[in-house]
């Protein structure tokens, strides 16, 4: 026993802190330099999104699924419109699924620049961060050519998109995944990717095993992280990805154990090449002419029934929950974000770490807080 | 599996719990449960080699006006279903047991659930308000549901625009 004797101490993490990712706060009960517990205190960007949707006409709620994960919102704008189109029984154009799948791929590619740089800037190295979002800008310039926003996008419509492609945007997007896929990620592992340093910050901590992340209904790259392939694009298809050949990275303990924070972060770094593969076919394939947008029936009603459809977001499975009395609003939506259910596992996972290590943790499952309020 | 497969099996290995079923869209079954088996019903769907529905996707409550429901979204690796597991309530006493045991993952949406429809989770480890702060009254997506004009003495409205071109002039900058 040591003669020194030690005692707990309660801290306050949060609302307001640069690593929380948004508005986030963790009361963390400390024994000098390691964590006996964090527990997180979540709702303050709690907008009532759910409560919003009942009020509004299908079509009008559309913008505000922007809201929902505002670093990747056309992957919500998708989730949503797949979720009413199956309800209504609505056939998409085959040019519009394109067009849908090409901006969810570039903004799965964008957010997950956030994902891993705002993880590397968590843990001080803040040029590694310039880069990835340096590669967004561009991403950024495309969405706006696309639809012209640059954040929250809205790009998608339910039966279609907004916007066919603007002359020259094909040309710029394929240059653009080239660019990612065999300049950028080299040139992004060689300089911080297998930097000693990141390793030791990231290998071996906050291990999740894959029993533990399915328990915790973990999904998507947190899922993967774990060792488990299963990606939604592959094993529920919906829009035309049956139609494209990617691989689905997974965790492979590559530097400590599996299902550590290291494999989290890598799993991202792959998943941003498979993207760029997928906007390169969607590209190819992609024949001249043809509707945008299913005609819908005015005034736009939906029938009554309900329907859970879940998509794959950058942050996991993106499910809604939709009722439908008939009328011309939602009676209930609800959604189920992969942030909300990557928050649970903190607690239990963050029990003996380092406090700086909760940083890490947090960091490398890529949480973004308006996402878990709605 | 084919759905009228799957729905001839539920009822085999769930009998009296199970009170319903229907096909709903998106190759998803609905499946009400009887609220005092729930417990029993959810430990065979997840724990029964022949379905293996071991995977909470989502969970949700849902305010019908007649009637309040609380419905599980479960996926079966094994056999590649989903299912929509639903449980009616009684609107003036809406009181479910909690699935904990089942799937850890759940603790915060039966939290959310709670905060926002008021329903209940019997023997739940820390049941208590999620998203809004511990002082808010009433349950916000409950359709009978009346917004306070004030929380801890700030007004919650704005003069709405559109109606009111005096007001509209007032704020102008």
């Amino acid at each position: 026993m040591s003669k020194y004797s030690t005692q707990e101490m309660v801290l306050n993490m949060g609302p307001h802190h640069p690593s929380t990712h948004g508005v986030l706060r963790f009361i963390l009960q400390t024994d000098g330099e390691m964590m006996v517990k964090a527990t997180p205190d979540i709702g303050f960007l709690h907008r009532g999104i759910e409560k919003i949707a009942e009020g509004l006409p299908w079509q009008s709620f559309l913008p505000y699924t922007d809201r929902i994960d505002y670093v990747a919102s056309v992957n919500c704008n998708l989730g949503y419109a797949v979720a009413v189109e199956r309800l209504a029984g609505i056939a998409v154009p085959e040019r519009a699924d394109y067009l849908r799948v090409i901006a969810a791929e570039l903004s799965r590619i964008g957010s997950h620049f956030i994902g891993f740089g705002a993880l590397l800037l968590d843990l001080g190295a803040v040029t590694p961060f310039v880069h990835a979002l340096r590669e967004r800008e561009t991403f950024n310039d495309l969405m706006e050519m696309l639809c012209g926003a640059r954040l929250t996008h809205n790009y998608v419509r339910i039966g279609g998109v907004s916007q066919d492609l603007p002359d020259g945007f094909a040309e710029q997007c394929r240059a653009f995944v080239d660019h990612v896929e065999h300049e950028f990620l080299d040139e992004f592992n060689t300089l911080i990717s297998r930097n000693t340093i990141l390793i030791n910050r990231l290998a071996n901590v906050g291990v999740i095993s894959a029993e533990a992340a399915e328990e915790y209904t973990l999904t998507g790259p947190n899922l993967r992280g774990s060792g488990v392939r299963f990606d939604l694009r592959k094993d529920e298809p919906y829009s035309v990805y049956e139609r494209f050949a990617f691989d689905v990275p997974v965790g492979t303990g590559r530097c400590g154990s599996l299902g550590d924070s290291y494999d989290r972060y890598f799993v991202r770094i792959d998943e941003v090449a498979q993207s760029c593969r997928i906007v390169r076919q969607a590209l190819d394939q992609l024949r001249a002419g043809g509707e945008i947008r299913a005609k819908l029936p005015k005034p736009f009603t939906v029938p009554a029934g309900e329907v859970y459809v879940r998509t794959e977001s950058p942050r996991g499975e993106l499910g809604f929950y939709l009722i439908s009395d008939g009328g011309k609003n939602p009676f209930r939506v609800k959604i189920r974000t992969g942030s909300f259910s990557a928050m649970t596992i903190i607690e239990p996972i963050s029990q003996g770490v380092m406090v700086a290590d909760l940083v890490a943790i947090i960091g490398s499952l890529d949480i973004v807080a308006p996402e878990i309020d709605r | 599996m084919e759905r009228a497969e799957l729905i001839s099996l539920l009822s085999s290995r769930l009998g009296s719990a199970l009170l319903s079923t229907a096909e709903m869209r998106n190759d998803d079954t609905l499946v009400v449960v009887d609220r005092k088996e729930l417990v029993s019903a959810v430990g065979t769907l997840k724990n029964d080699p022949a379905l293996g529905f071991t995977t909470l996707m989502n969970h949700l409550g849902a305010d019908y006006r007649d009637k309040l429901a609380v419905i599980y979204n479960l996926w079966s690796p094994a056999l590649r279903n989903k299912i929509t597991v639903k449980v009616y309530l009684d609107r003036d006493n809406p009181e479910v047991p909690s699935l904990e045991r089942a799937f850890h993952g759940i603790s915060w949406y039966e939290r959310e659930t709670y905060d926002l429809f008021g329903i209940r989770f019997t023997g739940h480890s820390n049941l208590k308000r999620l998203l809004l702060p511990d002082d808010w009254e009433g349950h916000p997506l409950r359709k009978d549901y009346v917004a306070p004009q004030s929380y801890n003495g700030i007004e919650t409205g704005r003069p709405d625009l559109l109606d009111e071109p005096a007001a509209a002039e007032g704020t102008g900058v």
